[in-house]
């Protein structure tokens, strides 16, 4: 088993969290884990990504080479586009579609939809819009982590419970919170499936 | 054994930990910050009382943790590679005086520039101080060679350079570590009482003896655990690689299974007879290493050898981090994206978080400095260097650690007025102090404003040695009391700050204005640990 992952998004939107949680749900299948995290100047406000390697034997590249990404998983539109030279041929483009505007230049939603939708294996969706409805702005990162979990090779009650692991901290109330969500997202992917 | 999910950076400091370390000496900096915080984090180093505040900058760092050693205890001391700059002068001459208690002195380099002003490689300074280095390619290795580099610090009496890259700094997998940590050295002076005394009649001796070690360094390279000979039936090329670079060489093989043969360096000098043995057997020699063409430049030196490529020959970009995929490239296997960014994407510089303090100084500044035209703006690094950019294009330059204050007093002394200098106030305390106190001296018209966000707020909110000290420390510095102007910067106090700008700009003297506001962004993540702590409490 191996997949490799990237995880994209803005700074402050929350991938080092579903990275986390997603590196628990693995060590717990005793898989190998490699995590590439970019710290520092990046983070405000700018473009942020994180590789993710999982495997049932030893990974040598702390780097997803070109080409070879399984899984973009993308909390903003322009970000998932960014990190395509990642993707594999029949890889997924999974991402959230809500934008991050904090460019003057930032493009048209539509045609980033356009060149999202050039991608054959591609899921969006308005996390943002979802997480409003359920009351957890901040928890459209784990709306998008259950929209790429059929991807990941792991088992969704492993998520659970890494996502239990990652917000015991928080409280019993976050933990149901995100639960929610992941099972929110989840959903909704397997509804833009049985679409198309 | 336990199993422990690390940093590359935490490795080490896990490492150092468990190796009896009884100081840490620091200055935050990106990708090698992660060290010292796992210290400060670690339940062990609290039970143990190890040493774990941040030091003013990365000198003294460095000349504490050769203190430590003088006691005939272990310590070490992190930087970021431009910081090794800053320590240079305690790094090479601890070479000279050699060490008591083990010394580590663990560099993390910036490849492709992530967050940093140059890719220098540090391990030229391992070279140039002839001392033992490691370079790690995972995260085990950073653990188990920092550990193997306190013993061989003491064993040959010398600090040891650790050698980290982003890739690894940044990266977390799985560590096994060990089962009791090692107990820390007890107190012991120097048997020589004059060896760190670096008088010429005892640096002479001293020198020739850190010359008279060199053959040990390279019998220590030759017999490590760290450097390889990994056989491959195909001699018509062998690859010497070291570090990441031997991840990425990996990579490209199912389970790893290179047909050359290949050596890899994970310990310094380079090994002279596994070398020597790769070149007897195979037609051409590719070197793959993160960095500068180190390796590569001793193989070949100043004639050249045909029989070698790599970064120096051009045969592998020299510029910028290498990955899989370059590595691909330099041994014609076949690789690469099969999708392009598309043209929509358009770039997303970082930028100041919204509500940042520095955001109303550059606001009022800018209105200040429009009658004066361009160019007049020496700045510095930190948080505040994005103001260079769009919307704000408030200042004209960033070169490095309290730059600004002595480039614009260069500026005033040439002629230029008005020169301004913008500089955060832990890179004032870092080295700004020193530069002020020449302006001070010959009274130089310079206008510093020392942005005060009370931290260090771009490598993560550390604490700042400037902390409610910053007026005591211009007045010791004898700047005119009147002349040090403190306000906290706000969207309202915008027109009130650009006149006070404006009065020092038309002092003729040195003046200091302090804007004043705890950075948004860390303050309520510090808040937030602060009240986890007490919680688990």
């Amino acid at each position: 088993m191996k997949t490799d992952i990237v995880l994209s998004g803005v700074g402050g939107q929350g991938i080092l969290t579903i990275a986390a949680i997603i590196s628990w749900a693995a060590v717990r299948n005793n898989l190998y884990i490699k995590q590439s995290e970019i710290h520092g100047m990046s983070q405000r406000g700018g473009s942020v990504f994180s590789h993710l390697r999982l495997s049932s034997e030893p990974i040598a590249s702390d780097l997803i080479p070109y080409g070879q990404a399984d899984l973009i998983l993308s909390v903003e539109p322009v970000e998932a586009l960014r990190y395509l030279p990642y993707l594999k041929k029949d890889g997924w483009l999974v991402t959230n579609i809500a934008p991050y505007v904090n460019v003057p230049d930032y493009p048209k939603i539509e045609d980033v939809i356009r060149e999202i939708e050039k991608v054959p294996n591609h899921v969006y969706l308005d996390a943002n819009k979802l997480a409003k409805e359920i009351h957890a702005p901040k928890a459209s990162n784990i709306i998008m982590l259950g929209a790429a979990s059929p991807f990941l090779n792991l088992k969704y009650e492993d998520l659970e419970w890494a996502i239990e692991k990652q917000f015991a901290r928080k409280g019993e109330d976050v933990v149901e919170m995100n639960k929610k969500a992941l099972k929110l997202g989840f959903d909704e992917a397997k509804k833009l499936f049985n679409l198309s | 054994m336990p199993v422990l999910p690390l940093l590359g950076d935490e490795a080490v400091a896990q490492a150092a930990l468990d190796s009896g370390l009884t100081g840490m000496y620091a200055y935050p900096g990106t990708p090698s910050t992660e060290i010292m915080e796992y210290i400060q984090r670690s339940p062990l180093a609290a039970e143990r009382n190890v040493h774990r505040k941040w030091s003013a900058n990365e000198k003294t760092a460095v000349e504490e943790a050769l203190g430590v050693s003088y006691t005939g205890k272990r310590a070490m001391a992190a930087m970021k590679h431009v910081g090794l700059n800053v320590a240079a002068d305690p790094f090479i001459n601890s070479a000279i005086t050699g060490v008591i208690g083990g010394l580590v002195i663990a560099v993390a380099d910036d490849p492709s520039m992530h967050s940093s002003q140059n890719e220098q490689d540090s391990r030229f300074y391992g070279k140039f101080a002839m001392i033992p280095m490691f370079e790690p390619s995972t995260q085990q290795e950073a653990y188990d060679m920092t550990r193997y580099a306190f013993d061989l610090s003491e064993k040959v009496g010398l600090p040891v350079l650790m050698r980290l890259v982003t890739r690894l700094a940044h990266s977390r997998a799985a560590v096994r570590t060990a089962d009791t940590p090692r107990p820390q050295n007890q107190l012991r002076l120097p048997e020589d009482p004059k060896r760190f005394v670096l008088l010429p009649v005892v640096a002479r001796e001293r020198y020739k003896i850190l010359l008279g070690t060199q053959a040990q360094l390279m019998r220590e390279s030759e017999n490590s655990p760290f450097n390889k000979y990994i056989d491959g039936e195909d001699k018509s090329l062998g690859i010497v690689t070291s570090g990441v670079a031997f991840n990425y060489l990996m990579e490209n093989f199912p389970q790893g299974k290179v047909p050359h043969p290949v050596v890899k360096v994970g310990q310094y000098p380079v090994p002279y007879k596994l070398i020597q043995k790769l070149f007897d057997e195979v037609d051409e020699v590719l070197v793959i290493e993160e960095g500068y063409p180190f390796i590569e430049e001793q193989l070949v030196g100043l004639l050249g050898n045909p029989k070698v490529k790599g970064r120096f020959t051009g045969d592998i970009p020299r510029y910028g981090e290498l990955n899989p995929t370059i590595v691909a490239k330099a041994l014609n296997l076949p690789a690469g994206a099969v999708y392009d960014v598309p043209d929509v994407v358009v770039g997303r510089p970082p930028q100041l978080c919204p509500g940042c303090g520095h955001i109303d100084v550059y606001v009022a500044l800018n209105k200040v400095m429009k009658k004066y035209g361009p160019g007049h703006v020496f700045s510095d690094i930190g948080c505040y260097t994005l103001g260079a950019l769009p919307p704000y294009n408030a200042i004209n330059t960033c070169v490095d650690m309290g730059a600004s204050i002595t480039m614009a007093k260069g500026a005033a002394d040439a002629g230029l007025h008005p020169a301004v200098a913008v500089i955060g106030d832990s890179t004032f305390t870092h080295s700004g102090m020193t530069g002020l106190l020449d302006a001070v001296i010959e009274n130089t018209p310079i206008t510093v404003i020392i942005m005060d966000n009370s931290m260090v707020a771009m490598t993560g909110g550390q604490d700042s040695h400037a902390a409610h000290r910053l007026v005591q420390i211009c007045q010791g510095l004898g700047v005119d009391p009147e002349h040090i102007r403190t306000i906290t910067p706000l969207p309202r106090t915008r027109d009130q700050l650009a006149q006070i700008i404006e009065e020092e700009i038309n002092y003729p003297g040195v003046s200091v204005v302090i804007p004043s506001r705890p950075c948004v962004t860390h303050t309520v993540s510090r808040k937030r640990k602060q009240r986890a702590q007490k919680a688990s409490k």
